[in-house]
């Protein structure tokens, strides 16, 4: 079975570093600050890697939409296994009102141009949780979705897909090709061995933009502000739950 | 200028001269050029890492900080590091960093692996010291001196899974390491080893030992022969471990070789060739300890400064105290210039220059300040620093025997000056 996977990977602020807001309010200091690749799309990169090991996928390719910098974070996904990636440049300053609509948009592109049969994401980026990438690809592409994947299996022409909702775990069936968002549990990424960080080197990355898709990117949505959350007031100690309970009657809350 | 002779004179010299800048100019772009393409120093600054290099150091960063860090502690205790962590190391190439794809191993250069080293240590100096010692002279000594049979033989299984130890001291040499007394004797087409070893690193895990003996004690320290012992050869034996200070995690052991009985075909390298062996392998593994104690201090730093800028006394914090400051930024500078060092006689190593001088300031002044660094943590914790719920007691035990073994900081101040010498003459 000649399954192709796609995986989207996003270039983002590194977890560990605080962010900050830029003076002018038009959004975070990003010149200078650590990126790495988007800890869900990490986990979307191994859940690939995992499926071409089981021999189910035949071919990993990674992909990310943004600045030159972002082969950097494909370079990552080589380490990790991927076979191949692309890079749809989107130069700075585009690349910041680059939203899930154009993403998705190209990606769908690319799975009908590379015959993808299963595209897999991050759930969401951590720089502004969207959640929309997934989703918006999977409806583009008429393809069904399992998203929130702490689990999947392929078994034949579909998939098992356990999804972690709110109520707990949702068990669906979804016939491929398709598309799935990785969730947190679905698996612990690898760490790049240097074998693999030596191999990367020779993978390709192929570098196209979106003019050679035919993708109109443009976003549909303008940032007014960007400001920080406001400061944590100071809470008080209670000596007894008597005053807890008193203090909650008197707030309101109960 | 007096005349037009004087005056040709001076024109023609000039003329000379900006020949020989020219030349000299195109000499150096052309050993730039000839460095970049040999694609493994990308980027001025010293410390600045390519993006190859910036991604091994993350995969150690992540596993120092994921899987070691919570168990430093249970490791120092049981005197050993379990089968997940070695076996982990083995996968991620980062034992035998520098052994080619074609014996399995990644096939990258020293200075990642003077970058894994340091990493490494800013969680685990003992960790870092068995990545270290492997990398350096056990690896590194079959890699650079090994034949092509014995490479075959030995290289993937070191990249894969089997430790290695070199036998050097004894109990009568340690800096006068060419005063051992451990002989071999030619038998037919054999020799056999007398003698006996002593603080050998890593021998209680070692399956393979490379054992310097004096094939022809006549010619003094020429006759010193480098010799591959298999671990289950009769008559070599590892008595016990010693009881150290610190590193408990890493053995020391004496090596006891008994009518220890191995073929020629075992001598690594040629018959005398011990000397240079032993000075090539140990001019490396100096720079891997100066990296192992770059990494140690580092980390005392890494938990240290936080906790002064959160301790306060008398109303501030400790890190507000301009004292606190002074001793603090002053541990910095150290620490940077040490790195510096480091790195660059690293890559004075992977450009194949001559870096004897390099190698040894950089062991010298790594290893003098991480234990000042070490020290000076422990008093900035206050009574902390003393207890063992605190890792900088720990830090500054594991890191003071970088100033004494491969090579005291006394010999290396004197080759530092032999060095000197030389170019002054």
């Amino acid at each position: 079975m000649a399954l192709r996977v796609l995986v989207g990977c996003k270039r983002v602020i590194d977890y560990a570093v605080k962010v900050r807001v830029k003076p002018d309010k038009t959004g975070v200091v990003t010149d200078g600050v650590k990126h790495s690749i988007n800890p869900f799309d990490e986990i979307a990169i191994e859940e690939a890697v995992r499926l071409k090991e089981k021999k189910i996928a035949s071919e990993v390719v990674a992909i990310s939409c943004g600045p030159k910098q972002c082969q950097e974070t494909l370079r990552t996904a080589l380490a990790m296994g991927a076979d191949r990636a692309i890079h749809v440049e989107v130069p700075e300053p585009q690349s910041h009102t680059l939203e899930p609509l154009g993403v998705a948009k190209i990606f769908s592109k690319l799975a009908k141009e590379e015959d993808a049969g299963l595209i897999i994401v991050g759930k969401q980026a951590i720089d502004d949780d969207c959640n929309q990438t997934g989703q918006i690809t999977a409806a583009l592409l008429d393809w069904p979705q399992g998203t929130f994947a702490s689990e999947i299996t392929v078994e034949g022409e579909h998939m098992k897909v356990i999804r972690e909702i709110d109520g707990g775990l949702e068990t669906i069936k979804v016939k491929m090709p398709a598309v799935v968002s990785a969730d947190l549990r679905l698996n612990e990424p690898r760490y790049a061995t240097l074998p693999n960080i030596m191999k990367a080197k020779k993978k390709k990355i192929d570098v196209k933009t979106p003019a050679d898709l035919g993708v109109d990117i443009a976003p549909r949505t303008e940032v007014l502000s960007v400001e920080d959350p406001p400061v944590r007031q100071a809470g008080s100690k209670v000596e007894d739950v008597t005053e807890l309970v008193g203090k909650l009657k008197s707030h309101g809350f109960v | 200028i007096q005349d037009s002779s004087y005056l040709m004179a001076t024109l023609q010299s000039y003329r000379r001269l900006a020949h020989h800048l020219f030349r000299r100019g195109q000499l150096l772009t052309s050993s730039v050029c000839c460095h970049r393409q040999q694609r493994l120093l990308t980027t001025n600054p010293l410390s600045q890492l390519s993006e190859d290099e910036q991604m091994l150091q993350d995969a150690v960063r992540k596993f120092r900080k994921e899987k070691v860090l919570s168990r430093v502690r249970e490791f120092e205790e049981a005197k050993d590091y379990p089968s997940d962590i070695v076996q982990a190391l083995f996968d991620q190439g980062w034992l035998g960093i520098r052994i080619p794809p074609e014996y399995g191993g990644p096939g990258a250069d020293f200075f990642s692996a003077v970058l894994v080293i340091e990493e490494m240590a800013r969680t685990d100096p003992s960790l870092s010291a068995i990545i270290d010692l492997h990398n350096t002279l056990i690896s590194g000594t079959m890699l650079d001196f090994g034949s092509e049979e014995q490479k075959k033989k030995y290289l993937p299984k070191l990249a894969t899974s089997m430790f290695g130890s070199i036998c050097i001291s004894e109990e009568g040499s340690g800096s006068d390491a060419f005063a051992m007394k451990t002989t071999a004797v030619r038998s037919g087409d054999d020799y056999i080893i007398n003698g006996s070893k002593l603080w050998i690193t890593g021998a209680h895990v070692a399956e393979v030992f490379f054992v310097m003996a004096n094939a022809a004690p006549e010619k003094g320290y020429k006759g010193i022969t480098c010799f591959i012992v298999d671990g289950d050869t009769p008559g070599i034996s590892v008595p016990r471990r010693e009881d150290k200070l610190g590193q408990h995690a890493v053995s020391n052991c004496p090596v006891v070789l008994d009518n220890v009985k191995v073929p020629a075909s075992n001598i690594i390298g040629g018959i005398g060739d011990g000397y240079k062996v032993i000075a090539a392998v140990l001019n490396e593994g100096r720079v891997g300890i100066a990296s192992q104690m770059v990494g140690s201090a580092q980390g005392v730093i890494d938990f240290v400064v936080p906790f002064t800028m959160d301790r306060k006394q008398f109303g501030k914090r400790l890190f507000d105290f301009q004292a606190m400051q002074h001793q603090i930024a002053e541990a910095s500078v150290q620490i940077e210039a040490a790195r510096l060092l480091t790195y660059n006689a690293a890559k004075l190593n992977v450009q194949k220059q001559n870096y004897v001088k390099e190698a040894a300031m950089a062991k010298y002044y790594a290893t003098e300040i991480a234990c000042q660094v070490a020290l000076n943590g422990v008093k900035w914790l206050g009574a902390l620093g003393y207890m063992k719920e605190a890792p900088a007691e720990k830090f500054l035990r594991d890191i003071i025997p970088a100033t004494i073994y491969e090579g005291t900081s006394n010999v290396m101040l004197n080759t530092i000056a032999s060095c000197i010498g030389k170019e002054y003459q």
